[in-house]
């Protein structure tokens, strides 16, 4: 019999932001867990504690009842603990034996010994259904096969507790099967899986038992099967869901056309995409991660190589697309990727604020002044709650986010584009950002929310267009949203 | 919701808190507290280091990698690094003087002569700095490959043009032209002029200008300033150009001092160049950084090696093994930095 594994009183703080307070349970063996919450609820924090990637501030981590310290996560693994990123940790260049082996080589006479290594990685491809050379290189493979090789060298280390985090996210629907049927086969075998995953209907699914997280707490655990999905999200937001978002106005008759897109090409990633967005309307794009939604985005500001027919802004011709001429025309696009292209971390946030819109401040000196007091008044517009003088890398999640949504905004766009507007933002700080968005267009903004989560879409946008593949595949308006519906067409099941 | 920016004209009395506030961390007084330590040292070990006489030649000495150190700094703190700033001096130095001489030999008069050489030396420097610029950016080859082609480069056309020796001179220009280094304004010489002027124009580029944020922000993240609609190509090839322009100035400081170039000129002056801003506090990995820090350095290396110069404790041949321990130790103690 496999041990226990859990939390005692576990939290953790990044410097003053507390993201997980005294965290206790115990996972049994054998069992499939569902882990909710909201983007920054802590859900990932409390599994990287698990899995030694993060030390807990206080309390411990117990391995059959007893207290262990990870130094790292070759501690947990030692103990049988694996998690399984989202970004995979596997070196491209090597090939899938020299990856299930790295840091555990076998040897031989004290040379590498890869004919037993080969041997062996075959051995444990083929008990999570890999069916491939284990001399090919990890480069090669397709995220399914990735995932799959993580999981094998998981199990060729005895791992009995798998911690995996929204492995389904690029996965088509038969690989995503594929792993059910490995997660099941691995239950039997009484391994404890643990899964994180924003997809309710994969929890409702797959998992014995559902823990809930909400604001670095443990806010429910219950069985999977005495809860409907409502009920789910209703734990996860801890309020009923219609009260996060505003209330929908109309988008007013014969309103113009502010963005108008023909032909779009962006090789690779979306083939011939056509769309339009009216003033005061709040478009959403929805579809599966890999669908080339942001990479669309990326292709019509100029920042990845592409074609298009025509593109309109506020009825002027947009001809050389790159992102300066995109806020010359009136067009800001924030990234999805805060820290990577959102935001300059390691700045102050005066100096953040204002660089979209710099030329204002430069006459031709930069005027400090006005910008601290450009700042001070966007902190309370935008209700970003900082200390003065620090750098961006030590606000929290929200309110970055309210910043780097304020530096789009400096411009005054008459077209915003929101990639992911609140990824890793806590509710309190989701609903101030829906409220904003929803008055940006009341303000006769032409507004697009590119977003994976579908409750969002659902409660904020007049309009959803669903992308699959890199086609626009359907277009609903807000009276025919719901999640069965647009899960439907971005998997291509409709 | 008010998503008007402030009208920047409303309020422009307090500025300086914010100013200082900047980046504490890197303004921090290390590099000044280290000069002011081996200033006090040179003035024990020998009586003639605390001399105004001392400290003009050590400024004047100064000059040349200090005005090449600006440049380098708006370079280093944009995310990239020019390896060739010696040899490009070289070049320009051993092409200014060809023209020069020729100019002369056609003639002109002297002092028309050496002002065309000054424009050609500035020019040649911004236009050295165009190629790296569009090079680097547009033809997205690293800054340390493209500078390491060019210093390989630029030197070998010097020695193919000195036929391996020196290109020196003319006689009556060298005369003409000999005020440059050694002549002096209010009792301070020319090139330390020169030198306080560049560096104070380049820290106002550098703190108070768009172009200047943008070469921090891009320095900080590239990513992050492409998307937030900065043009990162012009801005690399304008700070090149910097960069050149930079060099273009030393060398004009320079050639009247030997009134030669030959395959030796500017031997290593990239080093120190990247040195002086290094050990002034600017990260290599870029993003931020300070004239003033850069300024400092300078001034601390050479103060180093005069002090070795006017005392007997260290061989003066180690002059650059001192001068790297204390890189070298720089680094180690802005190594927790992020």
């Amino acid at each position: 019999m496999n041990p226990t594994v859990g939390f005692q009183q576990v939290a953790k703080r990044f410097g003053p932001v507390q993201v997980l307070h005294g965290v206790s349970f115990t996972f049994s063996p054998g069992r499939v867990y569902g882990v909710l919450g909201e983007n920054g609820a802590g859900k990932s924090t409390l599994m990287k504690i698990l899995a030694g990637y993060e030390a807990a501030s206080e309390g411990v981590v117990e391995v059959g009842g007893r207290a262990v310290g990870f130094r790292g996560p070759r501690d947990a693994e030692a103990q049988g603990i694996v998690m399984i990123h989202q970004e995979f940790n596997l070196a491209d260049d090597l090939s899938i034996a020299q990856n299930i082996f790295l840091g555990h080589e076998l040897f031989r006479h004290g040379l590498l010994d890869d004919r037993e290594m080969a041997r062996r990685a075959a051995a444990a491809m083929q008990s999570v259904g890999l069916a491939c050379s284990p001399e090919r290189r990890v480069r090669d493979l397709i995220v399914a096969e990735k995932q799959l090789v993580e999981i094998a060298k998981a199990l060729s280390r005895n791992a009995r507790v798998l911690v995996m985090d929204e492995p389904t996210a690029t996965l088509t629907p038969s690989e995503t099967e594929r792993l059910f049927a490995l997660i099941a086969q691995l239950r039997e075998q009484g391994a404890t899986v643990v899964y994180i995953s924003h997809k309710l209907d994969e929890v409702e699914r797959i998992t014995d038992e559902v823990l809930v997280m909400r604001d670095g707490r443990l806010v429910a655990h219950r069985p999977t099967g005495s809860l409907t999905r409502h009920q789910m999200a209703s734990l996860m937001v801890g309020r009923e869901l219609s009260d996060l978002y505003p209330p929908r106005e109309p988008v007013p008759e014969g309103a113009p056309v502010l963005l108008k897109v023909q032909g779009l090409q962006v090789p690779g990633w979306a083939q011939d995409a056509s769309f339009e967005v009216r003033a005061g309307e709040i478009l959403g794009f929805a579809g599966l991660v890999g669908a080339g939604r942001t990479e669309l985005f990326e292709g019509l500001l100029g920042l990845r190589p592409s074609r298009c027919e025509s593109v309109e802004v506020a009825g002027r011709p947009w001809t050389r697309r790159n992102p300066r001429s995109a806020a010359h025309l009136g067009l800001t696009y924030l990234s999805e990727d805060r820290k990577g292209r959102g935001l300059h971390l390691r700045m102050g946030l005066p100096e953040n604020l204002p660089l979209m819109a710099l030329e204002q401040y430069a006459r031709p000196w930069l005027d400090t002044a006005a910008e601290n007091a450009a700042f001070k008044q966007a902190s309370e517009a935008f209700g970003i709650r900082a200390a003065a003088g620090v750098p961006a890398s030590a606000l929290s999640g929200g309110n970055q986010q309210k910043l780097a949504l304020a530096r789009v905004l400096q411009p005054l766009p008459q077209v915003v584009v929101l990639d992911e507007p609140t990824r890793g933002v806590d509710v309190g700080a989701k609903r101030d950002i829906y409220f904003l968005i929803q008055r940006l267009a009341r303000e006769g903004r032409a507004i697009v929310v590119v977003s994976s989560e579908l409750l969002e879409l659902i409660g904020l946008c007049h309009r959803v267009i669903v992308m699959r593949q890199g086609h626009l595949v359907a277009e609903l308006p807000q009276d025919q949203l719901s999640e069965e519906l647009l899960i439907a067409h971005a998997t291509g099941t409709h | 919701m008010q998503l008007e920016p402030t009208n920047p004209t409303v309020a422009n009395t307090a500025r300086s808190p914010a100013v200082v506030r900047r980046w504490p961390r890197l303004r921090g007084g290390g590099p000044l507290a280290g000069l002011v330590l081996v200033c006090l040292l040179g003035a024990m070990l020998n009586e003639n280091f605390a001399s105004l006489d001392n400290a003009m030649n050590v400024l004047t000495r100064t000059a040349f990698i200090g005005v090449i150190a600006v440049g380098m700094c708006f370079v280093i703190i944009s995310g990239g690094i020019d390896l060739s700033v010696g040899s490009m001096a070289a070049l320009i130095a051993g092409a200014i003087i060809l023209l020069m001489n020729a100019a002369a030999a056609a003639g002109w008069p002297p002092l028309a002569a050496i002002v065309a050489g000054m424009a050609c030396a500035i020019a040649l420097g911004a236009v050295f700095g165009l190629i790296h610029g569009l090079l680097i950016s547009k033809g997205r080859i690293e800054p340390f490959i493209v500078t390491l082609g060019t210093l390989g480069i630029f030197r070998a056309y010097l020695t193919y043009f000195s036929n391996g020796g020196a290109i020196t001179l003319d006689g009556t220009l060298a005369t003409a032209y000999g005020p440059v280094y050694y002549g002096s304004g209010l009792g301070v010489p020319v090139p330390v002029w020169v030198f306080v002027a560049v560096a104070l124009l380049g820290g106002l580029i550098l703190n108070r200008t768009a172009y200047g944020r943008y070469v921090q922000a891009i320095g900080s993240n590239e990513q992050v300033a492409r998307y937030a609609a900065v043009d990162v190509n012009r801005v690399k090839v304008l700070t090149y150009m910097l960069l050149g322009i930079c060099v273009g100035i030393a060398t004009v400081l320079y050639v009247p001092r030997l009134g030669s170039a030959s395959p030796t000129t500017g031997l290593l002056w990239e080093l120190e160049a990247i040195a002086a801003v290094i050990v002034g506090g600017t990260a290599l990995k870029g993003g931020a950084g300070s004239i003033t820090g850069t300024v400092i350095g300078a001034v601390l290396l050479s103060v180093i090696s005069n002090i070795l110069n006017l005392t007997s404790i260290i061989s003066v041949y180690l002059n650059a093994a001192v001068q790297g321990f204390v890189i070298i130790a720089v680094a180690f103690f802005q190594r927790g930095r992020k």
